[in-house]
């Protein structure tokens, strides 16, 4: 398999972008020595987004598609990891896995037996902003699929055999990701960059400390804190009659009662003012594990068009500089890339790659003078591809119901304009070279990077500390300090 | 509580047009104009059942050559161009095939045609040994960063080579050894090609939206000058696996809790018993009321995790079970469960409801892989080539429609009875974990 990467866009509909146009010869012999002219682009249209609100507040957004009788729904509440109490980490998590463990009505073991039978998926889960429940379900058993649907959303009872079981379940898990380097690098990594009182530095899923000491009172009080419909919206997309399906939803859901969800401020996270290499000792590893980058911005920031672009430029893509340098060029991994994880507050900007032990000093080298480098003009070739990748790729995220749910939710999450993937490709079209420059100098830093690598530390020391890109502070594998 | 009625849900066919080109060149169209894209889906029918001894690993490593230019176009070209026009691309390989695939917006399909034509007819001319040596490195990591480096990431190695007898297509992994790797010459880059990369190996499939008339033509315009090549050397013909008796092995990892894998030689893909064998592993480990799970994970919580599956494939099949213990578990009490249980599917009938779950579930999977283009376009590649038909969705999924309740016992009955190979995989220096005969540990 060659790798591919996920971009930090999700998606837009597009339809400005002339190339050149050339009829079709029949029958002529092809000229092989150049690329084929290509046609104009095809005009694409979303199909439009009805939005309705119940008299509870809950929200309602709306796109048929009648190719395939599939229905997909996702339940989003607007509270997820970020607002676990203090001490607490994995709180959201356990919630919204114990959704589908129990209800007033139903076992764990009934709504697993009918999720199979109606032969439908029903997942609840959450990250740092949201829970969701997704449902996807074949449109003749939608009667019986959303009832499971709004039972587990406003009816779950959090039995307490079933979140010991599930408590056993999250402490073996947290046993085993120490066994994957790329765990321990991704979460050594938050740790780090956020310390221990952001939330953001905790890892989702919670720790062995916080997972032992929860109780399902903590899921109730949080279910009760969080879960109002005027704090959700249901994303519908499929083969449904809007009318039909609205009066569905008030039916199932109209009941559910209003609240008031607290704000909640989060703590300034540290910021570095030095580059430091901190290293984890992992014996053994096949490959090292690197982290590199340090925070980023939130969803809302201004300059989300030219982040874009320039992260694709720098390793958002295959032909990325990040991947065609470590990998095209070097070999020393099987793909190389670099994201902003943008959230309702700062995320983290992480390049990363897994390389191979023996050339971890090289790599890093490789990764520092691109992170550099992104810092001067980008040329306007490298730029145009890249606006071109991104404007023109948007029709194949919009093909199943599925894909277009899944673009519905940051549109919900985040306020952004009903318009908003209409307008994507122009508002793409409207970065310069000066806007990637200055992004690029404003959002990465190479005098203050975090440098994580995850590796074997008696064959890879020596070179990191040779490449001098900063001290290096022994880490475990949590991240913190190894005191000795 | 509300239980839809689980009527059946007929599962669409996929209309196509299938045609052969002089050069031997299949060709198999399907328009779809939900989306203004299309999908260019190329099976080539080589994979590493293929490969010769000392070059494990050969196909996939061949696959990763084909993105790096070809005569008229220059290396990186492929990639940026497809880039530059909102297109995607991959590939991957198989025991069996090696496929590649471009996902284009539909007004970049003949860029998609050019390209899989240049690399399909004029590859070797700027084949260098660099080339070989930068790819080389890039699937070393590969290997590194999914097997390797991966908890259990190596077990297949053992496995494979156990369960198939020496030089059998499937003994080894696709992946290959880092030394088979590191053997492979330029000369067996060109010979490999000459033998397998010809038009009358593969088979082109294109879904979406295109005009049939514009797109026959130009397929005819790229591809109908590559010359037809040699005739494709056969596979050899391989006899059912039958293990002589039980073999319990070892391996060591750096992980914190065993793994045990057993595994008993089955039927191949489209067999008379695969669909029941599947429908079987279902019943022992999908979802919370499935037998293994709900003993081992559900109701005892001695097992973190219970996987079970048919894995069949063109030439022949195994069924395998992993289990996972808690920690302070012990697997040899969870093997004496795991072999009640077998008994206890071999002895009695599953109920009617176990059966309907399953199928209920299977039925609704077929029609989810009919939402995209490329799915769709790999779907008829994968019927042309494994049923020897593109049309062939309605009686794939027929297949388990028809599976019985005694069917799945029968199954049962006839294939994990017989002697199977079990590897425990242990952390570093616990070979005292491994399972062995008669249920104990060693």
């Amino acid at each position: 398999m060659k790798v591919r990467f996920v971009s930090v866009m999700t998606a837009a509909v597009l339809g400005i972008v002339i190339l050149q146009s050339t009829a079709i010869a029949q029958g002529v012999s092809i000229d092989r020595s150049h690329a084929p002219a290509l046609g104009p682009p095809p005009k694409v249209s979303l199909p439009p987004i009805i939005t309705r609100e119940l008299p509870n507040g809950l929200k309602l957004m709306i796109v048929e598609q009648h190719e395939l009788p599939l229905v997909d729904f996702v339940l989003l509440v607007g509270s997820g990891g970020t607002v676990n109490p203090s001490g607490k980490a994995g709180v959201a998590n356990l919630t919204a896995s114990m959704l589908t463990e129990g209800t007033t009505g139903r076992s764990s073991l009934e709504i697993s037996d009918q999720v199979a039978y109606l032969g439908i998926g029903l997942n609840a889960n959450s990250n740092w902003d949201a829970t969701t429940i997704t449902l996807h379900t074949p449109r003749f058993q939608l009667d019986s699929s959303l009832a499971l649907l709004a039972d587990v959303a406003l009816r779950p009872s959090f039995p307490t055999n079933e979140f010991e079981r599930i408590r056993k379940n999250r402490l073996t898990d947290l046993i085993q990701l120490k066994d994957r380097p790329t765990s321990i690098a991704n979460q050594a990594y938050a740790a780090i960059l956020y310390g221990p009182s952001h939330p953001y530095g905790q890892s989702l899923i919670g720790n062995e400390s916080s997972i032992q000491s929860l109780s399902t009172g903590d899921l109730v009080t949080f279910y009760r804190t969080h879960f109002f419909p005027n704090n959700s919206t249901l994303i519908i997309v499929g083969d449904v009659n809007p009318a039909q399906i609205e009066q569905k939803i008030a039916g199932l859901f109209g009941s559910w009662q209003r609240g008031t969800t607290p704000t909640y401020q989060l703590t300034e996270p540290p910021k570095a003012t030095t580059t430091t290499v901190f290293l984890v000792d992992k014996p053994g590893a096949a490959q090292s594990s690197l982290r590199i980058g340090g925070i980023g911005v939130p969803r809302s920031t201004k300059d989300y068009f030219a982040l874009s672009v320039m992260n694709t430029i720098l390793g958002g893509s295959f032909t990325s500089r990040l991947n065609q340098n470590l990998r095209e060029t070097h070999g020393y991994t099987y793909g190389a890339r670099s994201n902003f994880d943008m959230r309702r507050s700062a995320g983290p900007f992480t390049a990363s790659a897994e390389i191979v032990s023996a050339k971890t000093d090289s790599a890093l080298v490789q990764f520092l003078k691109e992170l550099n480098a992104i810092r001067d003009t980008v040329p306007a070739a490298e730029l145009l591809k890249t606006k071109r990748y991104l404007q023109l790729g948007q029709p194949a995220d919009f093909e199943t119901s599925q894909q277009i749910a899944a673009a519905l939710v940051p549109v919900a999450l985040y306020n952004l304009p009903l318009d908003y993937y209409n307008n994507y490709v122009q508002n793409i079209e409207t970065v310069t070279q000066g806007d990637v420059q200055r992004v690029a100098r404003g959002y990465i830093d190479p005098g203050s990077l975090t440098i994580v690598v995850v590796g074997d530390r008696q064959s890879i020391e020596a070179g990191l500390k040779a490449v001098n890109a900063g001290p290096i502070s022994l880490r475990d594998f949590s991240g913190q300090p190894i005191t000795h | 509580m509300t239980i839809g009625t689980a009527g059946a849900q007929a599962v669409p066919r996929i209309s196509y047009e299938k045609y052969t080109l002089p050069n031997g060149l299949e060709v198999i169209l399907h328009e779809d104009h939900s989306t203004p894209i299309v999908a260019v889906n190329t099976w080539y029918h080589v994979g590493s059942g293929d490969e010769k001894p000392g070059r494990t690993g050969f196909a996939h490593l061949f696959e990763h050559i084909m993105f790096m230019g070809s005569e008229h176009v220059p290396v990186g070209v492929f990639d940026k161009d497809l880039e530059a026009a909102g297109g995607d691309n991959n590939g991957s390989t198989t025991e069996d095939r090696t496929e590649y695939h471009e996902l284009v917006p539909s007004n970049a399909l003949a860029l998609a045609l050019w390209l899989d034509s240049d690399r399909m007819g004029f590859l070797l001319p700027t084949m260098d040994l660099p080339k070989l040596d930068l790819q080389r490195n890039v699937v070393k990591n590969e290997r590194r960063e999914r097997v390797d480096n991966v908890p259990y990431g190596r077990a297949d190695d053992v496995i494979l080579a156990a369960l198939y007898p020496k030089g059998h297509p499937y003994s080894w992994p696709v992946i290959g050894s880092m030394a088979d790797l590191s053997a492979a010459s330029l000369d067996d880059v060109k010979n490999f090609f000459r033998t397998y990369y010809a038009p009358n190996n593969a088979t082109l499939t294109v879904a979406g939206d295109f005009d049939p008339a514009k797109t026959k033509t130009l397929i005819h315009q790229y591809f109908g000058d590559i010359p037809r090549g040699p005739v494709i050397p056969a596979r050899p013909n391989v006899p059912a696996i039958v293990l002589p008796k039980d073999t319990f092995l070892v391996m060591e990892d750096r992980v914190q809790l065993p793994r045990a894998f057993y595994n008993w030689p089955t039927v191949k893909l489209f067999a008379n018993d695969d669909a029941a064998l599947d429908v079987l592993a279902a019943v022992l480990t999908s979802g919370k009321n499935s037998r293994l799970y709900k003993r081992l994970v559900y109701d005892m919580q001695v097992a973190q995790s219970v996987r079970a599956s048919q894995e069949s494939s063109r030439l022949a099949g195994y069924f395998q079970i992993d289990v996972t213990p808690k920690p302070g578990q012990n697997l040899p009490a969870i093997d004496q469960i795991i072999k009640e249980e077998l008994q206890r599917v071999m002895t009695e009938s599953i109920t009617p409801r176990e059966l309907a779950r399953v199928q209920n579930s299977f039925r609704a999977s077929f029609l989810n892989r009919l939402a995209s283009v490329q799915n769709k376009a790999d779907i008829l590649n994968s019927y042309n080539y494994l049923a020897g038909t593109p049309d062939y969705v309605r009686q794939d999924a027929a297949r388990y429609d028809r599976v019985t309740r005694a069917d799945v016992q029968r199954v049962a009955k006839t294939y994990l009875t017989r002697p199977k190979v079990v590897l425990t995989v242990v952390p570093d220096g616990k070979r005292e974990m491994m399972l062995v005969a008669n249920g104990g540990a060693r």
